[in-house]
């Protein structure tokens, strides 16, 4: 088992004629299973060509219609990518990975207003995307780095989570499944919603929760753990030298107001019986202490 | 990005959003000429800079005659102005605001932000006004009203009076507060802010409401789509090392230590800087190459680090996903090649194409220390800066 997405998933690339589009398709598809996952592609105006063999449709609708995905993955830029996601929403995909860094907040407010009460869940934007490894890839990530196994990874960022699956790695840890839920202030899934899954996943024995400054979507996943979570968390935040007021790179990653400093975080997280480090090269050993 | 009061009330007074009456000067003269066309017997002399807290530091004054505007605009314009937000260095003061008094029956608070708890945007409003309102949250909490925006309908009427009541805007103020509020959010919304502060908003002697102050951010990645607010961007405001940056598309912010980090990825880049201080260092920067990093970039990113007269050392760390290693390793050869580097350099990487990267390093012939994972190569790096 595993969260989000397995080899089974079918899966659509919106913004498939793009570069990035293309190139990161093409990788999926090379992945475990990919070949089986990858069946179409959605670019207005480009419908009927097709892109290493992934036929291409005008709408979503019709790549939906036609080939059964029931999952998309967004790589259109920035200006259009909140449309996108509209789209996969009004058609009822069940998951929407949007990778697209740049999005207006406008933009996402008013889209995940239009989300309440659908079906569709999102990760990101501005996300890595999600990984089941030896079975699926939907995003940036780099696939040779992850193995199949008991932990479960969530996290804001990209590279460090790819620096935490290093670290797991080294322990001798495959991963359940990875999900980048993105940097952005405005998004869809968030640490809590991932860990719930995490929890009712049999081939899932602990989780990884990587967080960074800014928001309090930490300390709410921290304290859901406490009174819920069956399977022993970890976690490191990100930014704990960062200067007040100063934006970290994501649109998220920012202390305002005395607010979502990484002090706070870790506290809130130690109470809530989660295992914290404050050393970044330690997360693997750290997962491997409470596994049994 | 951020903006001057001047140009927020430019702003706010298109969507009908009552200010005093004023006038942007850049010279005395000017200054003292724009208080004879708003007429009145008495104005207020306020530096424009991208910081709060310029009452204090001595940066608005108020001026009875015109040869106190005079003498005021003379002693603020050129200054450098210190503010608990500008840092020790403070900003100097290029910009004036030379507006009418106002008759200050009582100070208010608006705020309005962007809530990531409900995902719209949400106004605050206190009584407190003219106070740090982050004080007043920590102190008094129960004194901050807030009501989450919908998206769609924008602020609701009644939502409106009720804020204005309950911050006590008289009755008479409440019709007139209400479209200052809606107004408020109009442009907040049309106009892709990220924070719009109006504080104090005063009621004045006749019960109207007034922003005598006003600030507005805006959301960086909406201004493809305004290009009236990007033609207000002062470039004297900001920081010239991280002006540079934003050219070569590197996320860059400059802190007090003296370590040089070059990082891909703003998480990674985060946790680097952490570990430096874990193991006793000081990060001199925060520095996201991003995804995509080429030669160039990398030796635009070494040459911004370099402006730097505390760097004392260097650690480049990369987990190549998209980006392979080796094409990183070329740059760091080829960055450090270009700028002579005088300081150690200490470089970690892990992920595509490691090996090769970590060859053409070795190979190079420069002194690099190599760092086998996070903690060594901080460990390094640290050890490099302290010169032991």
């Amino acid at each position: 088992m595993s969260i989000l997405i397995n080899k089974n998933t079918r899966v659509m690339t919106q913004g498939i004629t793009g570069k990035t589009g293309q190139f990161h398709t093409k990788m999926g598809k090379e992945y475990a299973n990919g070949k089986n996952c990858y069946v179409a592609g959605v670019t207005p105006k480009k419908g009927g060509q097709s892109f290493e063999g992934i036929p291409i449709f005008e709408t979503v609708r019709e790549a939906k219609d036609k080939t059964g995905a029931t999952v998309s993955v967004i790589y259109v830029p920035p200006p259009f990518a909140a449309a996108a996601i509209d789209e996969a929403v009004e058609v009822g995909l069940d998951l929407v990975i949007c990778i697209t860094e740049g999005i207006p907040v406008r933009d996402m407010i008013r889209t995940r207003y239009r989300m309440q009460g659908r079906k569709t869940l999102l990760v990101g934007p501005n996300c890595p995307g999600v990984i089941t490894p030896d079975e699926i890839k939907i995003g940036i990530m780099p696939g040779h780095i992850h193995k199949k196994g008991p932990v479960g990874v969530v996290s804001r960022s990209g590279t460090l989570t790819y620096e935490a699956v290093g670290q797991l790695m080294e322990a001798g840890l495959g991963q359940s499944t990875c999900v980048g839920i993105g940097g952005d202030p405005v998004n869809g899934l968030k640490h809590l919603d991932v860990l719930k899954m995490f929890n009712d996943d049999p081939q899932t024995e602990a989780v990884i929760m990587v967080g960074e400054i800014g928001g309090s979507n930490e300390e709410e996943a921290a304290r859901w753990v406490k009174a819920n979570m069956k399977k022993p968390v970890v976690g490191f935040i990100a930014g704990v030298t960062a200067p007040p007021g100063k934006r970290m790179g994501h649109a998220g990653a920012i202390i305002s107001g005395g607010k979502g400093t990484a002090a706070e975080k870790l506290a809130v997280m130690e109470e809530c019986g989660i295992k914290v480090t404050r050393n970044p090269a330690e997360m693997g050993k750290l997962l491997r202490s409470v596994l049994r | 990005m951020k903006i001057h009061e001047y140009q927020a009330k430019e702003i706010l007074r298109k969507y009908g959003v009552a200010t005093p009456r004023g006038c942007p000067c850049f010279s005395v003269e000017e200054a003292v000429e724009a208080a004879k066309k708003i007429g009145g017997k008495v104005w207020v002399v306020k530096a424009q800079i991208h910081a709060g807290g310029r009452g204090k530091g001595g940066g608005v004054k108020l001026a009875g005659s015109l040869e106190e505007v005079r003498q005021h605009a003379g002693q603020i314009l050129g200054m450098q102005l210190k503010t608990h937000q500008t840092g020790p260095e403070g900003q100097k003061v290029r910009r004036l605001l030379v507006e009418e008094g106002a008759d200050i029956k009582k100070e208010l608070y608006l705020g309005m932000v962007v809530d990531r708890g409900s995902q719209r945007v949400v106004l605050m409003a206190s009584s407190e006004g003219g106070m740090d309102i982050e004080e007043v949250a920590a102190k008094s909490p129960e004194k901050i009203h807030r009501v989450a925006i919908d998206p769609v309908q924008g602020l609701a009427e009644g939502d409106a009076e009720d804020i204005a009541r309950k911050i006590g805007v008289p009755q008479k103020g409440v019709a007139q507060a209400r479209d200052f509020l809606k107004g408020l959010y109009r442009a907040f919304d049309e106009m892709d802010a990220s924070l719009a502060e109006i504080n104090p908003l005063i009621v004045t002697g006749d019960e109207r409401v007034l922003a005598l102050d006003a600030k507005m951010n805006f959301d960086d990645n909406a201004l493809f789509r305004h290009a009236d607010i990007v033609a207000m961007r002062d470039l004297d405001k900001e920081d010239p090392a991280e002006i540079e940056a934003s050219k070569h598309d590197l996320s860059y912010i400059q802190l007090d230590g003296n370590i040089g980090c070059l990082v891909n990825g703003a998480g990674l880049a985060m946790a680097t800087m952490d570990i430096i201080k874990l193991y006793g260092g000081s990060p001199a920067n925060f520095l996201d190459v991003g995804g995509g990093a080429s030669t160039e970039k990398v030796t635009e990113a070494f040459k911004i680090m370099l402006r730097n007269p505390r760097l004392r050392a260097i650690l480049v760390n990369i987990f190549g996903g998209i980006m392979k290693c080796d094409v990183i390793a070329e740059g760091v050869v080829a960055a450090a090649r270009q700028v002579s580097l005088k300081v150690p350099l200490v470089v970690r990487l892990e992920g595509t194409n490691v090996d090769i990267g970590k060859r053409i390093l070795a190979e190079s012939g420069l002194p690099i220390i190599s760092g086998s994972n996070m903690a060594d190569a901080a460990q390094k790096v640290v050890a490099a800066a302290t010169g032991k």
